[in-house]
């Protein structure tokens, strides 16, 4: 049975959700909420069958019964969230936050998603764009050996980056530097990110390095690599091992290409596609353990 | 061209930008003997952190011989009458390195960004200036913007609380109209108690031009290293231009044998490489590559075996910005592959 669910945020990131979970065989979304009548991701949420409000979680809150609603995707910001999520969890909706808010775990669906299921976690946090292409890389390496240090550089299209990220791009590092470590599996990690204005715009690109505490096994490392590109590209067709791994020393470089799938986002802002394809990937391994 | 009797400050890049070309290995020990013989030589201000700035220890930039930390609580102590800045470029450093290089007695931080991307400098701008910092937004690659939108840049970050902005030729790219143009841009928009600074790369030859261009256009700060040591083929020579800013009769308080001492006796002989415009510097130069590719761009030639020319011309191509060292290892593969 598919699982009845909504999206609180109705800008560009809310909108190319809906289309990712609208193709999803175990997610139905039926509510887009946004906080303006006017905004054209609300009016293109109903041109696809949704329900629509536009007075935020307050609009959606007493229809979550009715519905059936059992999983919310924020697209919002992390102060919108953190109002949200309290709420959310009171009416026993899973809420799979995308905003840096990251109240409750970092998780990347491929590597760690099973866990906090099965951990009984009902807040769930999505990183960064950054962080959802490159810390799999980081785990690919960790699983094969101990990696002392995961350094990632992404680089984005200037277009693809909105005003909240611009205000506030410290988050970003701190946030994907964070999830290097604790998800990615390296003792420390560091995270940097360039914004690069060209026209046409630049594909989503990520290096990954990993600083491994032994000389790197690298057949072992480059069998782990292909696979979980393999396992990512399965939610996110777009995502492609450019070069790599190159082995230096202790030093294990990754290239990556992350075109997006222009769902409704343009195909170069790889990083925000992998953001909504990562959310849904997520949304339905819930939606998978609901049925079960 | 009459400059006689405009005031300018020098702000000295040795121990920042020259951080490159040493593989971010100076010393502690010539960190401190260099910036007391500036400070002796009477350079206001001096630079010092890791080439990328704030927080770019990292494998993609290079692993520094100290922390930042280290370097300024070295430096700054020892100086008599010089300060001290720190550049920070968001994306590479935080809000977190930026108090740690006030804790450290940093009169000056530069919080540097894309000349399309000011608005990523919002929130270090205004850090730096609440803190009370002197505060200085420096637009990169300011070349790849036509002056208009420069301008529109440089109000961001003035907004943001920038004192200075700065037209930076991170490539070594302009020519001294470009600079007249750009630095007369800012010049007419920005409020009147706001400084215009210019900050050079030697990559065509136009540094000593260039700055002169800038003071012309109404810049009041202007970035020089001595003999050069700087990312391509180094900054705009601080001997150089001291000299020639005497005969000119600009003046900055700064004595010419001092300058000239410290470049010969000192930094000359710590360059790991001379520090010229050799070909891949020129390259750099001519197609408005970020002059830190360099390095990058001849041991990724060395292992790939492919020309450092053919990646520098591969990078400007694809329009890269200042940071993006991690795609020139990518860039050697591909060439390498193409030509299997």
């Amino acid at each position: 049975m598919k699982i009845p669910c909504a999206i609180i945020g109705s800008g560009n990131i809310g909108t190319d959700l809906i289309y990712k979970a609208l193709r999803s065989l175990s997610l139905e979304p039926v509510w887009m909420v946004g906080i303006d009548a006017t905004s054209e991701g609300l009016a293109r949420a109903r041109g696809l069958g949704l329900k629509t409000t536009h007075e935020g979680l307050d609009g959606l809150y007493p229809h979550l019964q009715a519905d059936g609603i059992r999983l919310v995707f924020d697209a919002t910001s992390a102060h919108v969230h953190r109002l949200n999520a309290p709420r959310l969890r009171e009416a026993d909706v899973v809420a799979i936050d995308m905003t840096p808010a990251a109240l409750g775990p970092y998780c990347v669906p491929v590597v760690n998603l099973r866990d906090h299921i099965l951990r009984g976690e009902t807040n769930i946090n999505l990183i960064s764009c950054g962080g959802q292409a490159t810390i799999p890389m980081v785990n690919a390496v960790s699983q094969v050996q101990s990696v002392d240090y995961g350094e990632i550089v992404a680089t984005v299209a200037s277009r693809s980056i909105g005003p909240g990220t611009r205000k506030n791009i410290d988050e970003f590092t701190r946030t994907t530097a964070a999830g290097v470590a604790q998800v990615g599996g390296a003792k420390r990690g560091k995270a940097i990110i360039v914004i690069n204005p060209a026209d046409p715009p630049i594909i989503m690109r990520n290096t990954v390095h990993c600083l491994t505490t032994e000389a790197p096994d690298e057949r072992r490392i480059t069998e782990s690599v292909q696979s979980m590109v393999k396992a990512v590209s399965e939610y996110v067709p777009g995502y492609r091992l450019k070069n790599g791994p190159v082995f230096d020393g202790r030093r294990v470089s990754i290239f990556l290409e992350v075109a997006g799938r222009g769902d409704y986002l343009p195909s170069y802002a790889g990083n925000l596609d992998i953001m909504t394809a990562a959310a849904v990937r997520t949304g339905e391994l819930f939606a998978e353990e609901m049925n079960r | 061209m009459n400059l006689n009797g405009r005031r300018v400050t020098i702000h000295d890049m040795t121990l920042r930008d020259g951080m490159h070309p040493k593989r971010h290995q100076i010393s502690l020990s010539q960190m401190v003997d260099i910036a007391q013989r500036l400070d002796a030589a009477g350079v206001p201000l001096i630079e010092v952190t890791h080439g990328d700035g704030l927080g770019g220890a990292s494998i993609n930039y290079g692993f520094p011989a100290e922390t930042d930390q280290a370097y300024l609580r070295a430096v700054v102590p020892v100086l008599k009458h010089a300060r001290v800045s720190a550049l920070l470029i968001p994306g590479i450093g935080t809000l977190d390195e930026l108090r740690l290089a006030h804790d450290c007695g940093v009169h000056t931080l530069r919080v540097a960004t894309h000349c399309t991307e000011a608005d990523i400098s919002e929130q270090h701008l205004g850090l730096s200036r609440k803190l009370g910092l002197d505060t200085v937004g420096f637009l990169m690659m300011a070349h790849m913007s036509p002056s208009e939108a420069l301008v529109k840049q440089a109000l961001i970050m003035e907004d943001a609380g920038a004192q200075t902005v700065y037209v930076t030729d991170s490539a070594g790219y302009m020519l001294p109209d470009d600079v007249t143009a750009a630095v007369g841009a800012l010049r007419a928009a920005l409020r009147s108690e706001t400084e215009v600074g210019f900050h050079g790369h030697h990559n065509l030859s136009m540094g000593v031009a260039n700055s002169l261009c800038a003071i012309e256009a109404g810049a009041s700060r202007i970035d020089a290293s001595a003999a050069g040591l700087g990312a391509g083929a180094g900054n705009t020579p601080l001997e150089v231009l001291v000299a020639v800013l005497n005969r000119l009769g600009v003046e900055h308080g700064i004595d010419l044998y001092g300058v000239m001492d410290v470049a010969e006796d000192v930094v000359v002989p710590m360059m790991d490489h001379p520090v010229r415009i050799d070909r891949d510097a020129l390259t750099l130069g001519y197609a408005g590559v970020y002059s830190s590719f360099l390095l990058f761009a001849k041991r990724a030639s060395e292992r790939y075996g492919v020309s450092s020319r053919d990646i520098l011309l591969e990078m400007g191509r694809r329009k890269t910005v200042g940071g993006q060292e991690d795609l020139i290892e990518d860039v050697a593969l591909d060439l390498a592959r193409d030509r299997a």
